[in-house]
């Protein structure tokens, strides 16, 4: 029987493989940040270990850093102290880092792909649950906790049990003005917060096909909000023409041999999934999320729904809670949800092709009286290309400001937040209880939809601007 | 990592669903470059209120928590499970856990159990109705048992032997590093360095 995609990239990497034992599992790269590596490299200072293979390993320091002043000394000395903990490290370990003021310094997940470090087949780690962002190039990529980070760094390897495999079907044609944000949050909503776990999840169909790479890098990003903690999608044209050319790219030769292994990356015709989930795209439309998880999500053109539509207790629970800390009223249209900021970044919608929609939106428009637009780009050279393109200048234009590279309001690390019962339209990732700001209120959208719900106060598409 | 046998202490009922990574430890709590202390940022918010079930004086000194399904979803964040511990939980009894915090659970010697949600429902009940309640958790035999209810539980072969061994995963690869470095000679020239 013929292989899935996921399937041949474990295959290639198995270093070992024993019955009643998980399989060893060798990583090719290892992308490494600030918040979840002290302790890893703790541990081997405390066992006397060495980091095996420095040379398949790179930093970046992206969570807890600001994106304003960043010339200056880190204001938070425990921040401080976190961000100077991996300088250490990376200098006594040999691995490199790209600092804050570097040019290669942003999101690990942003930084890995724009350096041609991400390529297709490969297997990819980092202690970050979104590092699901590079199966967009067919690598087998997923978040680990800092106990495995130590272990990768310590063997190259990790021990690992098969993943189930699961087909998304998005075949059709996108609605104009639909982004590859409302594919992925239709997605989790239609398949639950639990649905994916245990898989790794394959993207497939045209409207997969038709994306971008940025596009397919936001519905790999995500799937770990649908619980799965891999996605992928084959790699195809569209995929080497984005690696070709890059700095860590292969030349010559090496790229005529890494193309043909490249091109043997696709689930073959008799291969099966454990799963299939069909979409129809052509049905889809911009999605914002009106809860406290991903999956509580529905068109824009709903409303805010009702306990009262649970089909469980557990659920009928988890709505009522929701809505509650939300702040929100069952029947309200979500059209009508008032917000307070608008927050354009994050590893899943901070990369140039989502500044570019959001600009062209808010080109010769305002930000809304009395609301905050903050833009920060995924990593500093997509600040340079915006900045080179004249993107700063309609965000600042708009009202809105302009920042540094890095995580920022996606999870409130730095002194980007929210405070207690604001209300933002995020282009992130996750929705829960406090994760912009204590008491803060998440609507995760698309960067069009954040847009426009810049332009308008309240949540919008584009179609909702006169 | 010391050996995971059975365990016998007093429970919680956290009678939510979906509690994700950013509860049970927020992200202001993750600038710290140590493994201990977490415990002060163990479900900080929820702690804010007087009456969440880890505030009430019958549940102090707890050291297994019986959560709704869907525990641990979100971030890769392994100070979850280390905050978790650093309060004093040995065991997570949920119907289901998201992947990578089980496996981070596991890696640090907290166990989570799983169970079917009748299950949950059933302990919730026997809890609050005596919140003194001993519960057993028995890795060895896989059975969670408190007072008349005696319930399997599902675990992992292979985290299951590694627990009631203390085992640590680095040691045992490094037995194989014969195999890692004959995998390396066989790797494509045209795969990426970082330097
Ligand atoms: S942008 Fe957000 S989701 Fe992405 S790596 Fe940073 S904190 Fe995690």
């Amino acid at each position: 029987m013929g292989r899935t995609l996921a399937e041949k990239v474990w295959h290639n990497h198995v270093v070992r493989s024993a019955e009643g034992e998980p399989d060893l599992l060798y990583i090719d790269l290892h992308l490494v940040h600030e918040v979840t590596s002290p302790q890893a490299f703790d541990g081997l200072r405390g066992a006397d270990r060495p980091v095996r293979r420095p040379d398949l390993t790179v930093a970046t320091e992206d969570h807890n850093i600001p994106t304003i002043d960043v010339d200056k000394p880190i204001a938070d000395p425990v921040s401080r102290a976190q961000v100077e903990a991996l300088r250490t490290n990376c200098a006594e370990f040999g691995v490199p880092l790209y600092s804050l003021g570097n040019v290669e310094q942003g999101i690990v997940h942003v930084v890995g792909p724009q350096m041609g470090l991400t390529q297709p087949g490969m297997t990819i780690v980092c202690g970050d649950s979104h590092t699901s962002t590079h199966g967009a190039f067919g690598a087998l990529a997923f978040g680990i906790g800092t106990s495995e980070v130590e272990h990768v760094l310590a063997t190259q390897t990790l021990p690992l049990k098969p993943f189930k495999t699961m087909a998304i079907n998005v075949e059709g044609d996108l609605p104009e003005g639909v982004s590859a944000k409302d594919i992925i949050l239709a997605v989790i909503a239609k398949i639950g917060t639990g649905g994916g776990q245990g898989y790794v999840l394959e993207y497939r169909g045209s409207a997969i096909r038709g994306l971008s790479m940025e596009g397919r890098m936001t519905v790999c990003n995500m799937s770990i909000e649908a619980g799965a903690r891999a996605g992928m999608i084959a790699p195809d044209q569209t995929t080497f023409d984005y690696v070709q050319g890059r700095e860590k790219a292969p030349n010559g030769q090496e790229w005529d041999d890494a193309v043909a292994y490249w091109k043997t990356l696709f689930t073959d015709d008799d291969a099966e999934f454990d799963a299939v989930v069909d979409i129809d795209a052509s049905t889809l439309t911009p999605f914002v999320t009106w809860g406290t998880n991903p999956g509580q999500g529905l068109p824009l053109s709903a409303s805010v729904p009702s306990p009262d539509d649970a089909t469980d207790d557990v659920d009928r629970v988890a709505i009522e809670r929701a809505l509650e800390y939300m702040d929100l009223t069952p029947g309200t249209p979500l059209r009508d949800v008032a917000v307070d900021t608008v927050f354009i970044g994050s590893c899943t919608n901070g990369r140039i092709e989502d500044l570019r929609v959001a600009a062209d939106i808010l080109q010769g428009r305002k930000v809304k009286e009395g609301m905050r637009l903050m833009v920060v780009p995924g990593s500093a050279r997509v600040r340079l290309q915006a900045e080179s393109e004249g993107l700063d200048q309609v965000f600042l234009e708009a009202g809105g400001e302009w920042r540094g590279a890095g995580c920022s309001m996606c999870l409130g690390m730095n002194p980007d937040k929210l405070t207690p019962g604001e209300r933002s339209a995020s282009t992130s990732n996750r929705n829960f209880e406090g994760r912009q700001g204590p008491g803060g209120r998440t609507h995760l959208v698309s960067p069009a939809v954040a847009a426009s719900t810049a332009v308008t106060g309240h949540l919008s598409s584009p179609a909702d601007l006169a | 990592m010391e050996p995971f046998i059975r365990h016998t202490g007093t429970a919680a009922p956290l009678r939510r669903s979906n509690v994700d990574t950013d509860q049970i430890i927020p992200a202001e709590y993750l600038k710290r470059i140590t493994r201990d202390g977490f415990e002060d940022g163990l479900f900080s918010a929820w702690r804010k209120d007087p009456d969440f079930v880890l505030n009430r004086p019958e549940y102090q000194g707890v050291s297994i928590l019986v959560a709704g399904p869907d525990f641990g979803t979100g971030s890769s964040r392994e100070h979850a499970v280390w905050a978790l511990q650093n309060y004093g939980f040995c065991v997570v009894l949920s119907s289901r856990f998201a992947d990578i915090f089980r496996g981070n659970s596991g890696k640090g010697g907290l166990l989570t159990a799983q169970v079917a949600q009748s299950v949950i429902e059933e302990l919730w009940t026997l809890i609050e109705a005596d919140p003194s309640l001993q519960v057993t958790v028995d890795l060895d035999a896989r059975t969670v048992r408190a007072g008349d209810l005696t319930a399997d539980f599902e675990v992992d072969d292979y985290v299951r032997w590694r627990l009631l061994e203390g085992l640590d995963d680095i040691g045992i690869t490094l037995q194989h590093s014969d195999a890692i470095s004959e995998f390396e000679e066989r790797r494509p020239s045209f795969a990426p360095l970082t330097q």
